[in-house]
């Protein structure tokens, strides 16, 4: 059973902070435990950083999901941006084509559940990640 | 319906005839709809010098609110936007000092017999003064917007103070959202407090950032490496578990930087390292 999802623009630093503040709402109100939450609230402020430095601003949707045992949150980070040319050297932790610490990406992948990518050069990038109650 | 010149030439002389009264039946609405917020020799005061400029740019021949003859009627327009939305009233309560204009001239119209030419002139009147209401509002919100700027930057030296915990020891409670630009500020407080105090140590608090992310940590690392330069010891305290796991996940290293659970360990530490502690009997 899927919910209707909110979805915010990411076109500013300001909305980075929007987008986080959605997604600790939406995690609490699913009763998240708290090390849950605030890894989950992260892997969406690397995402929706992502989506704005490397993606040229794009659209992040937060969604309350269920599997019928147990609920959870979907976020999916959309850009129309240049893509990923290549994945694996992108998930290397450390690795940056701007001056960040290199571990969004990869750290991201490791704080969710389970995460989802779309992408082709030219073709924008397309994020899906789930964190799933306990 | 724009203005006609003759219509604002009409206009220019029944407001100069009955300046008394219209100002009197337009201040009495404002001031029922203010509510007592503004005083009535206040609004006496401004609506006269308003119906003064109406009555120039009418005179001189206006038929919008940009066209140069209303230059003072927009300097006047403006002027009360400002200092409305300085005094705290919304975007309605300043246009309607504007809009009641209509009202108070279509009582003057009436009492004049109300002829159709003359409610004729009146339609037209009305889309000038909707102009100068639209372009009160904009200068409003232009306002609103120069004050919202205004208080950002004023929270953002607020919200970044640096202060002396002991003898040599300083610490910087970071608090809210650490973007690039308060990353700097702190920076450069807490660089300019060590010099100014000679302090060997200091304490960076995190305990009030919500989400410590990979640009959090960039920062925060940044601002280590630059004390450490300057001979300054760093240590980062407020670490709360859901943090430490999620800094871990990450992949965050804090490489030798000392990092404590709480302010109170941090500080205990470095006088355990100064010595201090002992002399202080503990």
């Amino acid at each position: 059973m899927n919910q209707q999802g909110e979805l915010i623009q990411v076109n500013s630093d300001q909305d980075v902070v929007r987008v986080r503040q959605l997604v600790r709402t939406v995690a609490v109100a699913v009763k998240l435990s708290l090390v849950d939450q605030t890894k989950l609230v992260t892997a969406a402020s690397e995402l929706a950083r992502n989506t704005l430095v490397y993606g040229g601003g794009g659209t992040v949707e937060v969604t309350t999901v269920d599997n019928g045992r147990r609920p959870g949150i979907r976020i999916v980070f959309a850009d129309q941006g240049p893509g990923i040319v290549d994945l694996d050297l992108a998930f290397t932790d450390g690795y940056t084509t701007g001056s960040g610490l290199g571990l969004g990406l990869s750290g991201a992948r490791r704080l969710v559940d389970e995460f989802d990518i779309v992408t082709a050069p030219g073709a924008g990038t397309s994020i899906t990640v789930t964190k799933w109650c306990r | 319906m724009t203005l006609t010149a003759e219509e604002a030439a009409r206009f220019a002389g029944l407001l100069e005839d009955n300046s008394d009264a219209l100002v009197a039946t337009w201040t009495e609405r404002v001031a029922a709809t203010l509510r007592g917020r503004l005083s009535h020799a206040e609004l006496q005061r401004q609506h006269s010098e308003l119906r003064k400029a109406f009555q120039q740019a009418l005179s001189g021949g206006a038929q919008a609110i940009g066209d140069e003859p209303a230059a003072e009627l927009r300097a006047q327009l403006s002027d009360l936007s400002a200092s409305r939305a300085r005094q705290g009233f919304s975007v309605t309560e300043t246009a309607v000092s504007v809009f009641a204009f209509k009202a108070a001239v279509l009582t003057i119209v009436d009492q004049g017999g109300g002829s159709e030419a003359a409610l004729r002139d009146y339609v037209a009147l009305s889309a000038f003064v909707d102009e100068a209401a639209l372009f009160t509002s904009d200068s409003y919100v232009r306002v609103r917007e120069e004050l919202i700027a205004d208080q950002a930057e004023q929270l953002l030296e607020l919200s970044t103070p640096v202060v002396k915990l002991w003898e040599g020891v300083v610490a910087v409670p970071l608090v809210g959202t650490l973007d690039s630009a308060r990353a700097q500020v702190v920076m450069e407080r807490l660089l300019q407090t060590l010099v100014d105090t000679g302090s060997p140590y200091a304490i960076i608090d995190i305990t009030g950032v919500p989400a410590v992310d990979t640009q959090v940590a960039q920062h925060v690392l940044k601002t280590v490496v630059a004390a450490r330069l300057m001979g300054a010891d760093c240590i980062i305290s407020g670490i709360r578990p859901q943090i430490a796991q999620t800094i871990v996940a990450l992949g965050i290293e804090f490489g030798d930087i000392a990092t404590k659970a709480s302010l109170a360990d941090a500080l205990r530490y470095v006088l355990g390292k100064t010595g201090q502690a002992k002399r202080l009997g503990r």
